[in-house]
């Protein structure tokens, strides 16, 4: 009985004494998954261009920051579920997401494509270098027209709960077979196997795979921005946390100001992806 | 809680419990014939024969399906020469990556659980069976067999019902089941606790049903 005693109460002070380290750190939550944006050296640290942000920020803020690792399904959740204060991942601001919680003004922005493998019949299709679907103008409204006709019957993969995936749920681009995966890792493997017939992504996700893997990945079709692609990454707070809100915006502003966002965007992404 | 999610997600993850059944009905009948014939080469006297068998469940009892679902999918999805063989026809399909995955593994356990309950046959009764004159192909197929398959009834329920809660694996090779529905409705709605306690609620039922089954199934051939 009482080494029981002994030991709860020892399991007590450890838990206390981790709470009270923790409590005025801010708390930030990214993937690990999603190169160049985050993702994980060989020694398993947390490297890319929003954990480099992420350091750069909290100094602005003058604030102790950790960066924790989540699984992507399971990001906002654990947000509202306060297992960390802010979401650094990617995380594009569409209004889906903005009905469960703010985000801060956006410090990039990314153009998304679809890729296929080298010699797939989806390599010819003829339509303009890039779109935009919050207002499509005429060239738009063709292009999609000529995607819905290339893609019918297709399998095109993306990664679980992305704005890829709702893009290819939305119909803009009719009926494909939509396959979800965990990781973009993953959706890269199955489309070097041939289990996709075309994947929608980030283009970055896909040049620094080609990039990688050496394997012969290429970008087809029109980028795409806009509606359902959202406006920019910004930062993922609670909705009732406007202070921290607050916090990040200025500290954006200054990151911003002093040059620090492109200069960290051009390392990682080899061209200026800051906004 | 948000109880209007909960009664919108049900006949959605209703509509994907099907997936589930489909997944678990196949394995469970393939499992079923791969546990007996390994069940019978493990009784077997020849060395070699009974260390393969050996082999074959120690290697699928002794590694995580989830490995075993991804080796299955991804690993073999990497081999260039697989790609170009007949074979791919199937294992392009996630759908069949599962089942093999799934066979292969409550086939393992089958093969164990048989194999015990034919060890506990009472040698009496075969000899019992010997001095009636019955041939030994007749002992094992009326007498041994029905015996073991009594003997495993236990044993084999909760095998069922592991591999009912198994299935849910499916969903991490991008198939539709109960959980692959129930983390997409999560991911459009952000809410995982509602979802998931339907999710997990379906999951209860199906358990309750194999379980008053197998239990029917007992009172029924005891003896």
């Amino acid at each position: 009985m009482n080494i029981i005693k002994k030991f709860s109460l020892g399991v007590l002070i450890t838990l206390f004494l981790s709470f009270s380290a923790n409590a005025d750190k801010i708390k930030i939550g990214t993937e690990g998954t999603y190169p160049p944006w985050n993702s994980k050296d060989a020694s398993g640290k947390l490297i890319g261009f929003e954990v480099e942000l992420a350091w750069t920020l909290c100094r602005y803020i003058g604030q102790q920051c950790e960066i924790v690792e989540q699984d992507w399904d399971g990001m906002i959740p654990a947000l509202i579920m306060r297992k960390f204060d802010a979401i650094m991942a990617g995380m594009s601001i569409t209004a889906e997401r903005q009905k469960a919680i703010s985000f801060s003004q956006g410090y990039a922005d990314e153009v998304a494509s679809l890729a296929v493998m080298k010699g797939s019949d989806l390599e010819s299709m003829d339509t303009p270098a890039g779109i935009n679907l919050t207002k499509p103008n005429t060239a738009a409204k063709k292009a999609l027209k000529t995607l819905t006709a290339a893609l019918a019957g297709k399998t095109v993969c993306v990664q679980t709960a992305t704005i890829h995936q709702n893009f290819l749920d939305s119909g803009d681009v009719g009926k494909v077979n939509v396959r979800t995966y965990k990781t973009q890792d993953e959706v890269n493997l199955d489309l070097a196997s041939g289990r996709c017939d075309a994947a929608l992504a980030a283009a970055v996700a896909f040049s620094d795979y080609a990039e990688k893997s050496g394997k012969p990945v290429v970008l087809v079709g029109p980028t795409f921005s806009g509606g359902a692609f959202g406006n920019g990454v910004g930062v993922g707070i609670r909705k009732d946390d406007t202070e921290l809100l607050n916090a990040f915006n200025k500290a954006i502003d200054k990151a911003r100001k002093n040059g620090d966002i492109s200069r960290i965007a051009t390392k990682w992404f080899g061209f200026d992806a800051s906004m | 809680m948000d109880f209007e999610l909960m009664i919108n997600s049900f006949p959605k993850l209703l509509n994907a419990t099907l997936i589930t059944l489909k997944l678990l009905s196949a394995s469970l009948i393939f499992g079923l014939f791969i546990g007996l014939l390994f069940a019978i080469l493990r009784i077997n006297k020849n060395p070699i024969i009974n260390k393969f068998a050996y082999g074959y469940s120690y290697v699928f009892r002794g590694t995580p399906l989830l490995v075993q679902i991804f080796i299955i999918y991804f690993g073999l999805g990497q081999i260039e020469y697989l790609r170009s063989t007949i074979l791919w026809v199937v294992l392009k399909e996630p759908y069949w990556c599962a089942i093999i995955a799934f066979s292969l593994n409550t086939g393992a356990y089958t093969s164990e659980i048989l194999r015990s309950a034919f060890q506990t046959i009472k040698p009496g009764i075969i000899e019992a069976g010997q001095s009636l004159g019955i041939s030994s192909k007749i002992i094992f197929y009326k007498i041994q067999i029905p015996i073991a398959i009594r003997q495993s009834l236990p044993a084999y329920g909760n095998e069922i019902i592991l591999m009912m809660k198994g299935t849910s694996l499916a969903s991490t090779v991008t198939l539709m089941d109960l959980t692959g529905v129930a983390k997409y409705i999560i991911s459009t709605t952000f809410k995982p606790i509602e979802v998931f306690i339907v999710a997990g609620g379906i999951y209860l039922f199906m358990t309750f049903i194999i379980h008053n089954v197998i239990k029917f199934l007992e009172k029924k051939y005891t003896y």
